[in-house]
């Protein structure tokens, strides 16, 4: 039926014909069906363009447990099983997320085509570092199984493949055992963004967890901000999990993000911390997923909705890039929320986003200027070798594209193998020429 | 009171299992849900029901429940009369059951192709009300068991849009009521829910949907009138009074109405 979708900036917006897939013989069913762009679509968590087409396939439905291994944690869920499901069934055993994104709310099969990576991806990596198997339901149907030893081109592919490679019906995923709900923070409070960039590498074989938020507004010690280092509790704790949100956004009329607001909380975020280091016990909740407590916080920004820009940038000229990308939006637009954190070296997909070096996460209203902006500040980046994450693009140019992953052409090779008449295809496959 | 108080789903004694008829929709995977983590062995009925497997095994991981796939054609009229003894030959006694099946048919096409509006009506009144004898009949030998029904508010008051299955789903509102006078003496209890919008494969997408509330919400309410003892549920809450207006609306206005 038709419907108006959007990712989760709520731009762009468009109808399509959205299909709900209730069990493995109806995404089956629905493939070999269908004509026409298709894209397999979760929880509708990423930001811009890469979950919509003409025709989305809603796997939303696909969420259940199908089999877990109490003694090594192995989980084979579908892969319409939220990240926040998971952790409602494995945390009261003893286990926890490997790996996880700042939000609780995408499926796992959202995961698996974007590759998320967490705060701890410095010491394991992404996701795909705990992804033992991967059921895929290719275009023409039919379900293969793969892994690294098993088709590992299509396993690898998937990884990271933005959805383009087929519907992920399971995921059978390694789980870590945990002893507490609770975690140890060591908060690091910094002076300007070449102290915070030196925190988080002088810290990172000390702390399995390690992100920074840092301020982008101030002229003088822009990027100050906390450096948050994280370990899990051992207290036996497995109690409580995490409420339901209690607040949830309305929908707005007007961008309630506006550069007076964001001063004030930054600046009383800042000085919450008064010393230079300041040690808590915090539930998982508030730890990972300090945004999930407001249902629904992109409506904040109203009916235009904003744009996320993350990028990925090698150590050595790291922090220069980052600073020269800050000036340069901070004239489009007011930065509302800057996360900052480092890669290591692991293995990743054709289309893996981490490299080794800086991550910087940027959100920003929509304003007139700030597509010109951040397409300009995606320039500054690949000068340097470096990445723009796909689950939160909409406006690069294909051209940068091509110039950030060079193991492009072992994707389309890929794609050209499992789906020769190009079905799945989205607006962002589209626009990069990936289909 | 008596009768709830029996298959009470908040102390379910040892061994009690319940059958949800038509456990392919999202109502009944969310009511199995809860069910299950309240104590209760679940029978899932349903038509090619081996393809619910995964969500028996969702539910068996989550709950440590015993739950049974139970093979189930609510059109097969005739093989109602066996049914509670092929259930229980199966999967063991039983002392709940949940009748969730229905079709909810195109109203458009209903009024030029008969066949379909029949398919509707039987699906929703004919085929439920004789499994829900049949149940009865077997309960009320037994002295025990308890019946929860799905009506709907569309049930309520004829509307152009769909009367065809609201007719149906008035139909079985009745027979319920009928149900629950007659089993009352014998300790067993009936619950009528009358669900709103639900935001299931059904409903989504479609125009004006507001209100819709989630298949888990919904579960959560029919478990919670189940334990008290309700005998006709609304939910959500305010379709109680939403219904009673336009209930109250004289034929004579409301026959000239969109709603």
């Amino acid at each position: 039926m038709k419907q108006t979708v959007c990712g989760w900036g709520r731009h762009p917006r468009i109808e399509a014909e959205v299909d709900p897939v209730r069990d493995l013989e109806g995404v089956r069913a629905r493939l070999r069906a269908g004509t026409g762009a298709t894209i397999p679509r979760g929880a509708g968590r990423s930001y811009g363009d890469a979950a919509l087409a003409g025709r989305v396939l809603c796997c939303q439905p696909l969420r259940h447990l199908l089999a877990f291994d109490a003694g090594t944690g192995l989980l084979r869920a579908q892969g319409g099983v939220t990240l926040e499901e998971v952790i409602r069934f494995a945390l009261p055993r003893g286990w926890f997320l490997p790996v996880t994104p700042g939000t609780k709310f995408p499926t796992l099969a959202g995961c698996v085509a974007a590759d998320v990576h967490g705060k701890n991806h410095h010491g394991v990596g992404s996701l795909s570092t705990f992804v033992d198997h991967l059921e895929i339901v290719l275009a023409d149907g039919n379900l293969v199984t793969c892994s690294r030893q098993h088709h590992p081109d299509l396993f690898w592919a998937t990884l990271g493949g933005m959805g383009l490679t087929g519907v992920v019906y399971a995921v059978h995923l390694r789980l870590q055992p945990v002893r507490s709900v609770f975690l140890h923070n060591v908060s690091v409070r910094t002076g300007d963004l070449a102290d915070t960039c030196r925190v988080l590498c002088d810290t990172q074989n000390e702390f399995p967890y390690s992100v920074a938020w840092i301020d982008t507004l101030r002229r003088r010690g822009r990027g100050r901000g906390q450096v948050m280092l994280g370990t899990h509790a051992e207290d036996d704790r497995l109690a409580p999990l995490h409420p339901p949100p209690r607040l949830s956004a309305p929908n707005l009329p007007f961008n309630l993000i506006v550069r007076p607001g964001l001063r004030l909380f930054n600046g009383l975020n800042y000085r919450r911390q008064w010393r230079r280091r300041a040690t808590t016990t915090v539930h998982y909740d508030p730890y990972f997923y300090p945004l999930d407590a407001v249902g629904d916080w992109n409506r904040l920004y109203g009916p235009h909705g904003f744009l996320q820009f993350q990028f990925a940038v090698p150590f050595a000229d790291g922090e220069a890039v980052m600073a020269t990308v800050l000036e340069r939006t901070d004239r489009a637009a007011p930065c509302a929320l800057a996360v900052l954190k480092t890669f290591g070296d692991h293995p990743a997909g054709p289309l893996g986003f981490p490299l080794p070096g800086f991550t910087l996460a940027l959100d920003f209203p929509r304003t007139d200027g700030i597509e010109d902006a951040l397409r300009a500040a995606t320039d500054d980046v690949v000068a340097v070798g470096g990445r723009v994450y796909l689950a939160k693009d909409s406006i690069i140019t294909r051209d940068q594209f091509d110039a950030m992953y060079p193991r492009l052409e072992e994707f389309r090779r890929l794609r050209r193998q499992v789906d020769p008449q190009g079905r799945f295809r989205s607006l962002q496959s589209d626009r990069l020429g990936l289909s | 009171m008596t009768g709830p108080l029996k298959t009470s789903a908040a102390h379910p004694p040892a061994q009690r299992r319940a059958l949800i008829l038509g456990a392919r929709s999202a109502i009944a995977q969310a009511i199995a849900l809860g069910l299950a983590q309240q104590g209760w062995d679940l029978v899932l009925a349903a038509r090619r029901s081996d393809e619910l497997e995964p969500v028996a095994t969702d539910l068996r991981l989550r709950t440590e429940r015993v739950v049974h796939l139970f093979e189930f054609d609510a059109l097969d009229l005739d093989a109602h009369a066996g049914l509670a003894a092929r259930v229980r030959a199966a999967a063991g006694q039983f002392h709940l059951a949940v009748c969730v099946f229905g079709h909810m048919g195109d109203p458009q096409a209903e009024r030029a192709d008969t066949a379909q509006m029949v398919q509707t009506l039987t699906t929703n009144f004919t085929a439920a009300a004789v499994c829900l004898a049949h149940l009865a009949n077997d309960f009320e030998t037994r002295a025990e068991g308890g019946i929860i029904g799905i009506g709907s508010v569309a049930g309520d008051r004829g509307r152009q849009s769909n009367y065809p299955y609201g007719a149906a789903k008035a139909g079985l509102a009745v027979f319920l009521q009928g149900l629950r006078n007659r089993l009352a003496p014998a300790g067993i209890h009936v619950l009528t829910v009358k669900p709103g919008f639900v935001d299931t494969p059904m409903t989504q997408g479609k125009e004006g949907m507001f209100l819709v509330a989630s298949p888990e919400r919904v579960a959560r309410d029919i478990l919670n009138a189940w334990r008290k003892g309700r005998d006709v549920l609304y939910t959500p809450w305010f379709w109680r009074w939403l219904l009673l207006v336009i209930r109250l609306i004289p034929e004579r206005i409301f026959k000239r109405l969109t709603l």
